[in-house]
Formats: structure tokens, sequence, C-alpha cells
């Protein structure tokens, strides 16, 4: 009783204050500290653009396609750790959103997005721009809603805030009609949040961490897969103190990239369909695999029947669907990762782990024997080779912090491969959905959440132009993305299953694309084209310090390909290193111990 | 294998579309499926009958249990639950017929709900093998229609063993 009268005084103190659902929408935005929103304004919201237009806190930045929206609330989200917002009108508006959705989805990001819907006595009736938005999302979000009283709205955003951060994150739609914007209330931003079916897993449970250090210190070659839940949780540390204090490598799934210094000795880089021969042999012949944040994607584990056949698997994962779903857990343990690992920290016995250092010290060495087969470019030509610039730009802009966004394809995996990432959150790619288009978008987001930072998008001639309308944005706002086209003039990654597995039959992947130096310049934006090895280094630095967005167009060999590679449906130690090679014998492979 | 899934799930608009949206992306069976609200109106009891092997029933339990609105879920297959389902027969009841029908009817508890000079419609309540039997029997004389509600499932208390003094 107490208590509530306490509450009550509470709620007087505050100025109660009668509000339009418009009005209450950039007072809920207030309420979350979100800052800088991506949207498209139409019909049905224009009552929150007329609040945008004299609104001081809150920077719209006005995109030209909703897809970009979602991107780039996506890419604020992957470099911030915090959610990303977009708004976008009814109709065409809310189903251009789906793409991005999805891709958030799948990588697990936080987003929430605003879509406008016609008025509440219109739905169902084919209005103009009508589209049943929270059933066309439902599949493809974490969690959407229809707000139908203006009253429901604050606590329903609090609610949109709350499930997209926490857990594992994901993407929260929010379909507001209009006349939901334009009815009043008085405005009570809720403080407490009241969902009984929601209750995502923390604490790990403290029986199985022990089984699973207990694990780790018998094992005798052991491997750390560290995935996207890493850098979802901030347990970077965590995982390089375990490591470092176990001696165990670490691979790291794509999505994973930058969890784990990849300039670290013990980082083997990327596992999977074009992960290294070495992290994939290591997986293949562990006797442990201890997955942090990982899902299992088929282009990970490659043949199920042959993955990790011998190993015990011990996984961490918030979400506990991913656990057991695609390959069988012995040890799962589902919570956050950065508190699993720092109570395994926490009860370390250092005598445990000396008593099989020395096979993990041999177990090493055979990784390193393994290192030797390293992918080398496989065609010879006058051309630039994609690899060296992308080793190049690697070189010139590893000192500078930056944030590497890609879109999807060769230029992609190349930037996975060959670029170190030694820190959490540097580099943005569309890992489940694999979106072409992504990158450009998502670029734009995190430079606008990192003005100071250098951020470039790698791109591909083909995914480039998936949304290139963005540029209007970056030159509209001055956001300085520089973006690195690889041009080969191919949908390369497309063309290289072509060539080995359809006869060369190149169907529907050559393309050509327009001057890109001339397109930067007609929307406003700065242009380069490098042709040849002795253009590359100054090329880089000239677009690194022009001001404002630039591209760089260079032009690669079209033939090369990304090695190493493990054809789908293949173990992963099938691992091909260049185009003549052929299948191996134990498991299929040639280098099993 | 088949299972019986009792889901307690938020009385909202669009739960339900969640949950068969969920069935049907990830290829999940429904075999039955009933919906009601609870003693709480706020809360639905959604039964659902599946068929699968351990690892598909366990990712359907980790999906329906991932869903905001869903509060718990409860896999109430086997003897130790109780299951009912309702069903009702139009049977053609021809005069050689008609008390045939009456006694398979005596037999299943069933009772006849309609009749007309040429069908009776019956209606049986109980478990799986009680209305599949009731259903056999009538085969022979001609269903006309059959509508059956989907199982319905209960836990059941555990019984306390009472062993007597000492």
């Amino acid at each position: 009783m107490h208590k509530m009268t306490e509450n009550i005084a509470k709620e007087t103190r505050r100025e109660l204050k009668t509000l339009t659902g418009a009005q209450i929408f950039l007072e809920c935005l207030k309420e979350e500290g979100v800052n800088e929103i991506f949207g498209y304004p139409g019909g049905v919201i224009l009552h929150i653009y007329d609040e945008l237009y004299s609104c001081d806190f809150i920077k719209h930045y006005l995109v030209r396609h909703e897809q970009g929206a979602i991107h780039a609330a996506e890419g604020y989200a992957r470099v911030t750790g915090k959610p990303g917002v977009a708004l976008v009108t009814s109709g065409p508006g809310a189903c251009n959103t789906i793409t991005g959705l999805a891709n958030a989805y799948y990588d697990g990001y936080p987003i929430v997005v605003f879509t406008g819907q016609v008025a509440s006595n219109l739905i169902g009736n084919d209005a103009f721009q009508e589209a049943d938005i929270v059933g066309i999302t439902r599949p493809c979000c974490k969690h959407n809603y229809l707000v139908k009283d203006v009253k429901d709205l604050p606590r329903i955003i609090k609610e949109a805030f709350h499930i997209a951060t926490t857990g594992k994150p994901g993407p929260v739609v929010i379909d507001m009609p209009k006349d939901v914007l334009v009815n009043k209330t008085e405005f009570i931003y809720p403080e407490k949040i009241h969902l009984p079916g929601y209750n995502p897993t923390y604490n790990g449970h403290p029986l199985q961490i022990a089984k699973a250090l207990n694990l780790l210190y018998k094992a005798e070659r052991p491997v750390i897969m560290c995935g996207g839940g890493v850098i979802a949780s901030e347990a970077s540390e965590e995982i390089f103190k375990l490591a470092k204090v176990l001696n165990i490598p670490v691979v790291n799934t794509l999505m994973g990239t930058g969890g784990f210094p990849q300039t670290d000795e013990l980082s083997l880089g990327m596992v999977g369909m074009h992960g290294t021969y070495w992290a994939n042999h290591a997986v293949t012949n562990c006797d442990v695999l201890f997955a942090v944040g990982a899902r299992f994607s088929d282009r990970v584990t490659g043949k199920i029947s042959k993955f990790c056949c011998d190993a015990k698997i011990v996984h961490i994962d918030i979400d506990p669907c991913s656990i057991s779903k695609n390959v069988p857990v012995d040890i799962p343990i589902v919570g956050d990762a950065k508190s699993i690992l720092g109570d395994m920290l926490g009860i370390i016995n250092p005598q445990e782990i000396q008593k099989k250092a020395e096979d993990k010290f041999c177990w090493i060495q055979q990784i390193n024997e393994w290192k030797k087969k390293k992918a080398e470019p496989t065609v010879n030509s006058h051309k630039l080779n994609p690899l060296k610039v992308i080793e190049q730009i690697y070189e010139e802009t590893k000192d500078k912090n930056p944030v590497i966004a890609t879109e999807v394809g060769q230029h992609q995996m190349w930037t996975a491969l060959l670029y170190k990432f030694d820190r959490p959150r540097n580099f943005v790619s569309s890992g489940g959905l694999g979106t072409m288009g992504f990158g450009f978008p998502a670029a734009m987001g995190a430079q606008v959440a990192c003005p100071d930072r250098l951020v470039i998008n790698v791109a591909g001639d083909g995914s480039i132009q998936m949304n290139i309308q963005e540029l209007a944005t970056c030159v509209h706002y001055n956001i300085p993305v520089k973006t690195f086209i690889i041009n080969n003039g191919y949908l390369g990654m497309v063309r290289q299953w072509q060539e080995r597995l359809f006869n060369e039959h190149y169907s529907h992947t050559v393309m050509t694309g327009p001057d890109y130096v001339k397109l930067a310049e007609a929307y406003g934006a700065t242009g380069f084209r490098v042709e040849k090895e002795e253009d590359l280094i100054p090329t880089i630095h000239k677009a690194i310090e022009t001001p404002g967005p630039v591209i760089v167009d260079f032009i690669v060999e079209s033939m090369e390909a990304v090695f190493p590679w493990v054809l789908a449906g293949e173990p992963i130690c099938n691992v091909l290193l260049c185009k003549g090679q052929n299948k191996c014998q134990k498991h299929n492979c040639d280098n099993c111990i | 294998m088949r299972h019986t899934l009792s889901v307690l799930v938020q009385n909202e608009a669009g739960v339900l579309s969640r949950i068969v949206g969920l069935f049907s992306g990830r290829g999940f069976n429904i075999e039955s499926l009933t919906v009601a609200p609870t003693q709480d109106a706020e809360y639905s009891r959604i039964t659902i009958v599946t068929i699968g092997d351990d690892g598909v029933i366990e990712q359907i339990c980790k999906q329906l249990n991932k869903l905001i609105n869903t509060i718990k879920v409860m896999d109430i297959t086997g003897e130790g639950n109780i299951e009912r389902e309702l069903v009702l027969v139009k049977v053609a009841a021809k005069e050689e017929d008609r008390s045939e029908i009456l006694r398979i009817a005596d037999i299943f508890d069933a009772k006849v709900v309609d009749a007309t000079p040429k069908t009776y419609t019956l209606e049986a309540m109980g478990d799986d093998i009680k209305i599949k039997s009731f259903i056999e029997l009538l085969r022979p004389v001609g269903i006309r229609e059959l509508v059956r509600s989907g199982k319905v499932a209960i836990s059941r208390e555990v019984q306390l063993m009472t062993t007597g003094a000492k």
C-alpha cells in the first residue's frame, strides 16, 4: 500500500502532458536515448514528420530507399551495440523493410522499426498503401506490434526496445495506424516492463560451467569457436583471457570476426566454407570444441555428419533454440557469453591447466604445420589482383582502427580472410541472410554512429548497385563513407561456382556497370579509378584523405576465385586451395591426423 | 512419434498466427490444434498434436518458448495425462442399420444429438483409441460427415501413495 502511494506521488511529480501519438513517439525515443533515426516519409506518417520538423533532440537522416534505412539502422547498431531506429510509411515503405529486417534477425542485431499504417477503421479494407505489415514481418523479426490505441504506444515502445536489445538481440517492428498518431492521451513513460512470456536466461548453470571447464582442462586438442554472440555480449576480453590462460587456439565464424584478435598467435581465422585450411582442420581434428555464441550454420559445419564427429562439443548460447539444432551438443550452457566466460575465469584452477599443457603445446605445433597451407592468388595476369587490393587496404588502414563493412560475395570473403580484425564491432557484414546491398547503407549507418572514424565499405561491382542510391544520402549529409569497389565485371562468387560446378557456363553473371568515377561525380561525391598496382597505395591514401564520400573503382582480374573453398555439402576438412585440386582420402580429405 | 503439447499463451490478437506461422515456416507438422481461453481470460491454452522425432519435438518446444507471447510449453504426451476429443458424426441411417447404429452409440457412450428419417448424428467423446474405434465401427454404415474437435489435454496430478500405517 505504501509503495502504491509512493508511486502515485512519483507520477504526479512528473508533469502529466496530454500529447498526440506523434508527439508521444518522439518523447518515447527521447526516453530511450535515441538521437539519430533513418527514415523516409509518406502519407500516413506525416504527423510524425510534422513533429520532426521542429524537433531538436532527434536527427533524422532521409535515406533514398527504405531498405537503406533498415540496413543503416543495423550498421548503427553493429558498431555501437545500441539499437538502431528506422521510420517508414505504410504499404510500399513498410514492405521495403523486409530484407533489412530479415538480415538483422538472422545476424541478431537490435533495431526498432516504426512503420506507418492506414487508419484503424480502414485496416482490412484494401485502403491505399495498406499492407498487413504485422503479418508480413512476423517470421522475419523478433517481435512485432500493431498499436491499436494511443494509450498503448508508450508501453509498446518501451517493450520493443527491451525486446530488441535483450536476450539474443533482434529487430522489433511497431506498426502505427494514422489515427493512433493523431489521437491524444496523457503521456507517461512506463518504468517497468511486464512481459511474463519473455525472460531470457543470462546466468549459466554453475554445474554446466564446471563440467565445461573440466572438459577443457582434460582436452588434448581443444579449439574455441568464437561466434557473433561474443560480439553481441561484449565478451571479447573474457574469451581472450580464457584462450590465453588455457592456451587454446581460436577459430571465428564470419559473424565472430574481431571477437578474438586475429593478429594473436592463437587466432586461426575463419572456419567454414571459406575458412582457412588450418582452422578447418583444427575443428575437424579437435577433441573438444568450445563454441561461444555460434549457431552452427551450414556454412560453418559443411557436411554435418563429418563435423567434429569425434569431438565433445560445449556450446554457450543465449538462445536455447540454437543449441543442438544442427549439431548435437554434449555440454550446453544457456546464457550470456560474457557472464558465463567470466564465471569460468573466476573458478579456473592453474594446477589443472598444467596437466595437459604438453598435449596442447603439441596440438598447436600440429596446427602450425597446417598453417603452411595458405591459399595464394590463383590467376596470373597483367590486371590487378583482388587479393592484393584487399591486403593493401589492410596495410594502409590497420593503424586507423577503421570500421570495415562489406557487401556479399567474393570481396566479402577476401576481406574476412585477409583483413585482420583485432577488435569487435569493426567488421560489418551480412552473414546469415547474405544480403547483397547491405554493406553500403550499413557503412552509412556506422559512420553516422561514429562520425570521427574511418568507415570503409568494401564492395563488389554487383552488390554496390543494389543500394547505390544511398550515395545521395551520404552526399546530402556529408557522411564520408569510403567505398572500395572490387570490380571484376562479374557476379564473382556465382561465377566461381559456375566455373567449377557448371562447366564454365557463365549464365547471367557477366555484368557491365556504369563508370563509377563519373557516377560518384554525378552524385556529388569523389571518384577514383585504380587499374595499375603502382596506383594502389597512393589512391587508397587519397581516398582516405579526401573529405566526404568517396568511391574507388579497383579494376581487378575477373577470373580470380576465393580459396580456401569447401564445396557445399562436403566435410570442412575437404579444403580446396587452388583451382585444380581434387578430393582427398580419410573423411575425403588429405591431412587428418 | 506423436506428441501432445500444451501451450499457455497471452490471449492477444495474432498469437495464434505466430504459432501456426512458426510450424509452417519451419516445416513442423500440426495434426490437430485447439485454442480457448483459460480460467484467466488473459491467457489462452493451445493444445497441439504434432509428429516428430525427439530432436524435432525439442526444437518445436524451444521455438514455441521463444515466442514473446508464450508463457509456458508442456509436452503432455502419454498415459500419465488426460486427453479428450469430441467427435460429431452424421451417419446414414437406413431402416436395417438403425438399431446397429444405436448399439454402437451405446457401447461408446455416444449420444444421438440429431435424428432424421435418413440420418443420425452422434456425439462421442474420448481419447484417441476410443474415437478411432468409434469411427471405424460406424464406417460400414456410411459416414456422411465427420467433425472432430481436435484434442484437448490436461496433466494428471501426482497421486500420493498411501503406504498404510506401520
